[in-house]
């Protein structure tokens, strides 16, 4: 008799207890759910926003979230070694060489709209991922170049290719030392 | 912790000092260039006035290519704080605004007005302020701004910026030091211009409203301190302080930790501090400015090294391009195995890539040693020595640096504090396995720089990529819910006005039947016409029914009655409309006979074609169709009639039509079958005739008997085609 009291006692004591902790951490998740996966998120941070496409997926986010389930970090030309690298380190994975079928490493490009050829199509207005070129139907169109990201994706849809993607100049501001000091030696 | 500023000045006029960490002794080789005056040039044929020659950004152009220009005109103008004019050098006329070889290491060509000089110096309308005191604060400035004035010490930071700050100042230091080795410029400004820089310091007192203002300058320049003392012996207020020579006292945060004690923080201005710092170069453009109204368009220059025959300070129109310092100098090249100018000093200054280059604000140097002056560059394996720590005034760890700059592990590098570097050189100088190593520093810099800039602008991109999807969707939502609405909208219209699209149902509905009716009435009719004339029905089904036999037996004879009922008809046809005519009315009848009668004709050529396969059938059908036909004008020429006459006609013809493809398809079937068929019809055509003889009065109701009659004798010619 006492010891079935006993196990009753006890069975119900823990069944008490895990009703009262399921609810808590019920609640916990309820009430402090994650909005999203940070992982994606940190890992759309390294990624370039060129958001062209050249990954196989249609965008930077997409890329993060298909390298957070487990797909090759190798695969943006844009961000080069440099990335690789940085997401290496993030998934705690080793650095590949990038993956020659996405495209290679390029320097850095802006689109420029031949403006007496354009046609006011907007046909590479609605290719734009970033919004960077201005124009209406029928008017003339141009690139904001500080906007652009060269992601390439206007070239192919322009009818009368007026669309050329030019290499960024450089400046002294952007420009890389890349000179020799100039020690100098102590005589006399 | 700061120090007090009572301790401070206490420990200054006991005449000690602080001392900054690090540093180095090279050899100064000032008394090159600092035993002349400072020589006034000839101005150059051509000026090359670099566009933005400060830290910020240039200003709009407000000039144009073949513009007269005269000297101290502005050629630039901006309403951003940042920008600072350039003036025109000299007058003589604008030749080209393009871009030239600039003053920096890279020598990237930059926005360039060239100034060709017209010899003549002649100054724009000046504006001098010498009753400074009783303007206000940001007349004074703007002036500063407008004449151009940034700092001439090496940055080329906006003055008027750095001389309203928005905290107290307590130390305003004038920097005389000039602690790179050959340079001299400052210490023959401050002996010769003493009193100027004097007044300028007194227009930074009275914008700054500082404490105390301290001038420091290296005890390697005895003259220039008692210059300064002399000029400053009025004011308690100014101090020269005698700085023991050592590099880099010169540098901005040395210098006030030298004086102060004070230590400017990582990424931290020295008004932070309580200190605000000008170069003497500085005040007395300042000075040149408030009290002469000229805008800044010249400085002194050290021209020297041992390539050159003349060492000395100059002073240089900004825009001159150093060959023509060179040439007055008299630059040697064949002192030096390849051409090798350097622009600042030995320790911090760059190769120019052109004896074009520009004198530009912040050019204190010009620089051509010989090549025993300068180190070998045989860069070797750093071997961890650490004499370069020891060397460096920001207390950094350089072969940290190094390594991780090196690497290209620039995370780490900034963790080491690569940005507190301050690019002096000390720890170049002491390496010994001579290291470039601030040449490192400089790329580390300028790529982390370049992946912030990319940060920056990745972040821009993904912000501006979010916003397009958001906006997309909502767009396409948008485009939904208007459907939707619309659709919707439709629905209730629908139910609101389902009376109406019911009625407009009901309408059609009748209408279709009533169409249907008309066409029943019309089939009613036709049998009427055949239950009214079953006499002649039978009749003919009784002579095709004897002649089938008959053709049968002879089909020669067949075709010889056939003949003769022909023409039996055409006797009879003829008969019939003369009678017809002689009765009725004649213009109307013949008008609308000949209406009747053009019409049947055009429709009997149109039929030719189809028959063109058969003849004999062909000729029957035009014999009994025009039968059919002429018979109309016989009757009461009304409107309605003449109409359903046409109908009937045009019923008749079509069914004469099939029966013509049929009696084709049978005739390349069996030629006697056909020539059966035609004497039924024949027969059945002549009975027609007979019949109209008879029955003048109903003219519809016989029109409709011929053609239920036509379609019996279809039949029979079908009958035929089986039978055979």
């Amino acid at each position: 008799m006492s010891l079935t009291f006993a196990i009753l006692t006890a069975l119900l004591a823990i069944g008490l207890l895990a009703l009262i902790f399921g609810l808590v951490l019920g609640f916990a998740a309820v009430k402090f759910k994650v909005e999203s996966d940070p992982l994606v998120e940190q890992i759309d941070q390294i990624l370039p926003q060129t958001q062209c496409g050249q990954c196989g997926y249609p965008g930077c986010k997409p890329y993060a979230q298909a390298i957070a389930d487990g797909d090759e970090i190798n695969k943006c030309p844009p961000g080069g070694d440099a990335t690789i690298k940085k997401l290496a380190d993030l998934m705690g994975v080793e650095a590949k060489s990038l993956d020659a079928a996405h495209g290679q490493e390029d320097i850095k490009k802006v689109a420029y709209i031949r403006e007496d050829e354009c046609i006011g199509c907007t046909k590479c207005i609605q290719a734009c991922p970033v919004d960077a070129i201005l124009g209406a139907a029928k008017q003339m169109h141009t690139v904001i170049v500080d906007e652009c990201t060269g992601c390439d994706l206007c070239v192919d849809p322009c009818p009368v290719d007026c669309i050329d993607m030019i290499p960024l100049a450089n400046n002294a501001s952007s420009w890389r030392w890349n000179i020799d000091s100039i020690p100098i030696k102590q005589i006399g | 912790m700061q120090n007090n500023f009572d301790d401070i000045i206490d420990k200054l006029d006991k005449g000690e000092l602080w001392d900054f960490p690090g540093g180095v002794f090279p050899a100064e080789r000032k008394t090159l260039s600092n035993q002349t005056p400072i020589a006034k040039l000839p101005i150059p044929e051509r000026l090359y006035v670099t566009v933005k020659q400060h830290i910020g950004v240039e200003g709009h152009l407000i000039v144009e290519v073949g513009q007269k220009v005269l000297k101290g005109q502005a050629l630039t103008k901006s309403m951003n704080p940042f920008a600072v004019p350039v003036h025109a050098s000299t007058s003589g006329e604008i030749t080209a605004i393009h871009k030239h070889v600039s003053a920096h290491p890279s020598g990237l060509p930059e926005l360039t007005v060239q100034i060709t000089s017209d010899q003549d110096d002649k100054w724009t309308q000046l504006s001098p302020m010498v009753d400074y005191q009783n303007q206000p604060k940001t007349k004074v400035l703007a002036a500063i701004c407008d004449a151009g004035i940034s700092g001439m010490g090496g940055a080329g930071f906006p003055t008027h910026i750095k001389s309203s700050p928005k905290k107290d100042v307590d130390f305003l230091i004038i920097n005389g030091i000039e602690c790179e080795p050959y340079i001299t410029s400052d210490d023959r400004l401050m002996r010769e211009h003493s009193w100027q820089i004097r007044q300028g310091i007194d227009v930074l007192c009275h914008l700054l409203k500082p404490k105390h203002v301290l001038i420091g300058i290296e005890n390697n320049k005895p003259e220039a301190i008692e210059a300064m003392q002399v000029a400053c012996r009025e004011n308690p207020n100014y101090r020269v302080c005698t700085i023991p020579t050592k590099y880099p006292a010169g540098g901005e945060k040395q210098l006030i930790q030298v004086l102060t004690n004070r230590e400017v923080p990582a990424q931290g201005l020295p008004v932070d501090v309580g200190v605000i710092m000008h170069n003497v170069g500085t005040c007395f453009a300042i000075a040149d400015a408030i009290f002469a109204g000229k805008p800044l368009i010249s400085r002194v220059v050290t021209v020297t090294g041992e390539a050159v025959e003349k060492p000395s300070n100059v002073w240089a129109l900004i825009g001159s391009p150093i060959a023509h310092l060179l040439t007055h100098c008299e630059y040697k090249q064949t002192l030096q195995k390849q051409s090798n100018i350097i622009m600042g000093g030995p320790m911090m200054g760059f190769n120019v890539s052109s004896d074009l280059v520009p004198v530009v604000k912040t050019t204190n140097c010009i620089l051509a040693p010989t090549d025993n002056e300068m180190a070998s560059n045989n860069e070797q394996a750093c071997i961890r020595c650490s004499a370069c720590a020891d060397a460096c005034p920001a207390s950094l760890l350089p072969q940290q640096l190094f390594w991780h700059a090196k690497a290209k592990e620039l995370d780490k590098a900034q963790d080491y504090n690569l940005f507190d570097c301050i690019e002096c050189g000390a720890c170049a100088y002491v390496c010994p396995s001579e290291i470039p190593l601030v040449h490192y520093y400089r790329i580390a810099k300028a790529e982390i720089r370049v992946e912030q800039e990319d940060k920056q602008k990745s972040d821009k991109a993904r912000d501006r990529f979010e916003k397009r999807e958001a906006r997309l969707i909502a767009e396409q939502q948008a485009r939904d819910e208007k459907h939707r609405l619309a659709a919707e909208a439709r629905k209730q219209a629908m139910a609101s006005n389902g009376n109406n699209s019911k009625d407009k149902i009901a309408a059609a509905l009748a209408r279709a039947k009533a169409k249907k009716q008309a066409l029943s009435e019309v089939d009613d009719k036709a049998i009427e016409a055949t239950e009214l004339a079953p006499a002649n029905t039978s009749e003919q089904t009784a002579k095709a029914e004897v002649a089938e036999p008959a053709t049968k037996v002879a089909s020669s004879n067949q075709r010889v009655q056939a003949a003769i009922a022909r023409a039996k008809a055409k006797k009879a046809a003829a008969e019939v409309t003369d009678i017809n005519t002689e009765l009725k009315d004649k213009d109307d009848a013949s008008n609308l006979k000949d209406e009747q009668l053009k019409q049947p004709q055009q429709h009997i050529d149109v039929k030719k074609q189809p028959n063109k396969v058969s003849m004999s059938t062909k000729t029957v059908v035009t014999d009994s169709i025009p039968k059919a036909v002429e018979t109309p004008p016989t009757e009461k020429p009304t409107i309605t009639d003449s109409k359903q006459a046409k109908i009937a006609a045009a019923v008749a013809k079509a069914k004469a039509k099939r029966e013509a493809q049929k009696a084709a398809n049978s005739q390349v079937a069996a030629e006697p079958v056909s020539a059966a068929k035609v004497d039924n019809i024949k027969t059945v055509s002549a009975d027609e005739l007979v019949k109209t003889e008879e029955q003048q009065i109903d003219m519809k109701k016989r029109r409709i008997a011929a053609a239920v009659a036509k379609a019996k004798a279809k039949k029979a010619a079908e009958k035929a085609d089986k039978s055979s």
